[in-house]
């Protein structure tokens, strides 16, 4: 019982621990944010490489998943006579959840992890402790820039996501399941309205704060090397993965 | 120019520094020795504001640097350099690019007034022509002396050298011992370097200062400790196994 309540209260100390640091970083990296001069260079190679470098990765995923979506609708629509419900079906999933959801974790996936490996890698080489010798406030240099690429990047790529998405939808539903080109196209735009897409920009943004955030907090903290190195990229995908989700459900419900 | 006194520091529970009283003359250049897991590289980093001691003091010109905030830092780090162990080199930028990143940073100079200093400090350090190259394409003596090169761009007061021979082969550290020389010669800049490389100590110290269980147990020139009659000073410099200091 006792080692029970031991483990209990180092685990609940060491949230706690990560939550203030985590609270402090982005404090802090906000706050640097408004603090001229603006490190424009560093802000666009970051926007180029979290938006410009997942064009490619989330045109993919939204693409298929606006195309099966298309197709498993059809099946249950068809049960109903409701065929033509596949188009504002796919948009309103598309553009309310799965646009900016799946747009979240697949960046978090590509640019998240190599965030956290190249901020843990300038850790364990002193890299990091070279910028603060150099007079040089390692978070508004590194975090400032990543966390802002997050914000302003993840909505434009959910926009692709969405536009994609739907026009996966539209292939399949008009090209293959018979769907009139004209019915669509009109069942989409009536059902699909401008605070649709607002809010899924809108958890896209904090979806991009989140998968940044988490990447530099275990990549700037790591420790140990290698396997430290490691250790910050898998850690900080499973906490932007598992936080993107959770604040999803929080912001739908806050939502709708 | 920088009294360190009574300097105490743990981590989690295991003291690594236990009382560090330590004088570096200005213009000089200081080397402090021990065992690797001594805490040098602890003690370095408490001069330039890397760590915070848990007590004592690090007194430059008698402002007391452990008192300083990150703004009043920022201002204080201006005077310093740094070569890490590993050289701690930008992987992705350039030999100019890091070399140039301080004076990019913190002053107003165009690119081509950098690019004219870096290819000046380079030079200083034996490199010509390796301006585009990527830290990546650098042998380990051509990384050290990129990365003495960024440290002094600046042109600091004082110097802090993180085991600068470490990983070297013993000519390219007499290169870089005579590098050391050569540099603070020119800039009569005040250098601190941590090493447990006796022969680079000997070479280039004008004060030597042994660092063992968390204290300063022996200082002098080089002579003095040649000459020491400390056991525990003598066991490191003569390099033996058998001895006070006991090997795990």
């Amino acid at each position: 019982m006792r080692e029970f309540l031991e483990e209990t209260g180092r685990k609940t100390r060491t949230v706690v621990e990560i939550s203030g640091q985590i609270g402090l970083m982005l404090s802090q990296a906000l706050m640097w944010i408004f603090v001229p001069p603006y490190k424009w260079r560093n802000i666009i190679k970051q926007m180029e490489f979290v938006g410009v470098q997942s064009v490619f990765v989330v045109v993919l995923t939204g693409s298929f998943t606006g195309m099966v979506l298309a197709l498993q609708s059809f099946e249950a629509l068809k049960r109903f006579g409701a065929e033509s419900m596949v188009a504002p079906t796919v948009a309103l999933s598309v553009a309310r959840e799965l646009g900016p959801v799946l747009t979240g974790l697949m960046v978090a996936g590509r640019a998240g992890s190599a965030m956290a490996t190249e901020l843990a890698t300038m850790r364990v080489t002193e890299q990091i402790d070279a910028l603060t010798t150099m007079a040089i406030n390692p978070t508004r240099y590194l975090i400032t820039p990543r966390i802002l690429a997050g914000i302003l990047m993840l909505p434009i790529l959910t926009i692709i996501a969405d536009f994609v998405g739907i026009i996966g939808g539209y292939v399949i539903g008009v090209k293959m399941l018979g769907i009139n080109s004209g019915v669509y196209i009109a069942r989409t735009v009536d059902y699909l309205t401008f605070g649709d897409i607002m809010d899924g920009l809108i958890k896209s943004a904090v979806f991009g704060l989140i998968l940044t955030l988490s990447a530099c907090y275990y990549g700037f903290y790591a420790t140990g090397g290698a396997e430290g190195v490691g250790k910050a990229a898998t850690r900080s995908m499973v906490l932007g993965c598992v936080l993107i989700l959770a604040s999803d459900y929080v912001m739908t419900s806050m939502m709708y | 120019m920088i009294k360190i006194k009574d300097l105490k520091k743990s981590f989690n529970g295991k003291r690594v520094l236990d009382g560090v009283n330590l004088e570096i003359d200005k213009g000089k250049i200081t080397v402090i020795i021990g065992r690797s897991g001594e805490g040098k590289s602890v003690l370095i980093k408490h001069i330039i504001g890397l760590l915070k001691p848990d007590s004592g003091q690090v007194l430059l010109e008698g402002e007391d640097l452990t008192k300083l905030d990150e703004s009043e830092w920022n201002k204080t780090r201006r005077r310093f350099g740094m070569l890490f162990q590993g050289a701690a080199l930008f992987d992705s930028m350039t030999v100019a690019g890091n070399v140039g990143f301080p004076l990019r940073e913190h002053t107003n100079l165009d690119y081509k007034d950098i690019l004219e200093t870096v290819k000046d400090k380079l030079k200083r350090v034996g490199l010509v022509g390796v301006e585009n190259m990527m830290p990546a394409d650098l042998s380990g003596g051509m990384k050290k002396r990129v990365g003495l090169a960024r440290a002094i761009i600046m042109d600091p007061e004082i110097v802090l050298f993180d085991e600068p021979t470490t990983g070297l082969d013993p000519i390219m550290s007499d290169s870089i011992a005579d590098l050391m020389l050569d540099t603070q010669e020119q800039l009569k800049t005040t250098y601190i370097a941590i090493t447990h490389d006796i022969l680079l100590t000997y070479k280039i110290a004008d004060k030597i200062a042994m660092l063992h269980n968390g204290k300063i147990i022996e200082e002098g020139g080089s002579k003095d400790i040649k000459e020491t009659k400390n056991p525990v000073v003598r066991q490191f410099i003569e390099g033996n196994a058998e001895g006070p200091i006991r090997v795990y």
